[in-house]
């Protein structure tokens, strides 16, 4: 009994581990199209600028998922880049900010 | 014996060429995901080919040759592609800069040009061979930068033109003798002119601002008149919404005296007058509106929209200026493309990887077709259109 507490605790909490950022599998996938088709329609689709710029991750050494969360999330005033805080959350942004660290596999 | 049919109705289909066809009712549609198009016939509204490897297709565009055989395709890499529609095949590829945004074919049909981010510029070629016949630079300043160019569009009498982005410019570009263009520059037009369309008689060239309040407004039969701004009070004083992608310009949905254009940062399509040029109207919609066009009659006005509505479909009647029906088709709808006379309009479903084709009467799916992450729709009619 005590045997199969603890299982069940550890299968908790290895899936509470999975999901440390709050964003479901099938969340994920949605950012995904969403980075790729939306901030693409600006940025292009591989992220190599149209009339906003390119997000390569050789072009953004230097930046954090802190700033790069933060842009997402609040625009740049003066330029066509919008604030996304109305559709993303803080955690959501922050994911989108890694996957352009990493660079956006196709 | 049924079977011998279906072996030479493939045969037929596979290669359109054999079948002695015209291609007044041909078209393509961009699947930018998996870089091809897909060839589309209208008349019984199926999918007749598809064509790989082009390149990046973020934003592609499309115009086609005078006979309407051949459609050159503008892709975000700097691709120019010219396809043979009844071949179905490519006959002409050429990478002709890093960064490229759409194009436009000359009155003539001789000449291609096409538009760059960068290196910022126009450069315009042959349409039969495809080599280059001129560079043009985009630059501005006293330090000479490039800008990205928009909005580039056929004129008459051998002329194209377009706005740069980053400089606030328009220019007059004429190709009309073309071993000597001549450029006409018009500056301090607004901030960031984001898109740009010619009216169908080819004479008025307007440009949308992202940057500022109104529209910039080129009479070509008229230049020394210059640039003036139109609606220049649209918008004042009023929090602006977050635009999520630029809307487009492309065509110009007009029903008499009326134009119809969408409003940047604000949930509205804008009417104008264009005997005076005035707001005549605002009409509120569903989201941020990003096409606005017209049905070849000017009866109605079929409005896409922005993420996070860009899953519905407003259509506006233009006499009594309201909305008469909404459409849900799917979620990413991205573009539309009237049949040359208007019964029936194609859709791209994005996010569903759908085309779609409505009746415009009666508003019912008439056709299917799957897609790969379909983009924007192009129909031969466009060979005729000045602007298209």
């Amino acid at each position: 009994m005590t045997r199969l507490a603890w299982l069940a605790l550890s299968l908790m909490l290895s899936t509470t581990l999975a999901a440390a950022d709050g964003i479901s599998s099938e969340r994920e996938q949605e950012l995904h199209n969403l980075l790729i088709q939306d901030c693409g329609s600006c940025h292009g689709l591989q992220m190599k600028g149209g009339l906003g710029p390119a997000l390569l991750p050789e072009l953004l050494q230097g930046k954090n998922v802190d700033y790069l969360s933060t842009v997402i999330l609040h625009g740049r005033s003066g330029t066509a880049m919008p604030p996304w805080s109305p559709l993303l959350s803080p955690e959501e942004a922050r994911w989108i900010a890694e996957r352009l660290l990493q660079g956006v596999a196709q | 014996m049924i079977r011998i049919i279906g072996c030479l109705l493939t045969l037929l289909v596979v290669n359109p060429a054999d079948a002695a066809r015209g291609t007044g009712d041909l078209g393509l549609f961009i699947e930018r995901a998996t870089s091809s198009v897909q060839i589309v016939e209208t008349s019984g509204n199926t999918s007749i080919g598809s064509i790989g490897e082009l390149g990046d297709l973020s934003h592609a565009s499309v115009v086609y040759s005078r006979d309407e055989r051949y459609a050159y395709v503008f892709g975000r890499d700097g691709g120019l592609t010219k396809i043979d529609i009844l071949k179905a095949e490519i006959s002409k590829r050429k990478l002709q800069s890093g960064n490229s945004i759409g194009g436009a074919i000359s009155q003539d049909g001789r000449l291609v040009a096409v538009s760059n981010y960068k290196p910022g510029g126009v450069k315009v070629f042959d349409a039969e061979s495809l080599e280059l016949v001129a560079d043009i630079p985009a630059t501005y300043g006293d330090s000479q930068q490039r800008s990205k160019v928009i909005g580039l569009v056929d004129a008459p009498e051998g002329k194209f033109v377009f706005a740069l982005w980053d400089a606030g410019e328009i220019w007059v570009l004429d190709m009309s003798d073309r071993s000597t263009p001549i450029i006409q520059k018009f500056s301090n037009i607004g901030r960031n002119p984001y898109d740009a369309l010619i009216t169908g008689d080819g004479r008025y060239y307007i440009a949308g601002l992202f940057g500022e309040d109104g529209m910039a407004m080129l009479d070509l039969w008229n230049l020394s008149a210059g640039v003036k701004r139109i609606l220049p009070d649209y918008g004042k004083g009023e929090k602006k919404l977050p635009v999520y992608k630029m809307p487009h310009l492309e065509g110009w949905a007009v029903a008499g005296d009326l134009a119809f254009v969408p409003a940047v940062g604000s949930h509205e399509v804008l009417v104008i007058d264009m005997r005076n040029w005035q707001q005549a109207g605002r009409i509120k919609v569903h989201g941020q509106p990003i096409f606005v066009m017209a049905r070849p009659d000017g009866r109605q006005v079929w409005v896409n929209f922005a993420i996070p509505d860009n899953d519905t479909i407003q259509v506006i009647d233009t006499q009594s200026l309201t909305i008469v029906k909404q459409l849900k088709p799917g979620k990413g709808v991205l573009h539309m493309e009237f049949e040359p006379r208007g019964e029936e309009v194609w859709l791209s479903v994005r996010d569903e990887n759908r085309v779609e084709i409505y009746d415009t009467r009666t508003f019912e799916r008439r056709n299917s077709i799957p897609a790969t992450k379909p983009s924007g729709i192009f129909f031969t009619a466009r060979a005729h259109r000045i602007g298209l």
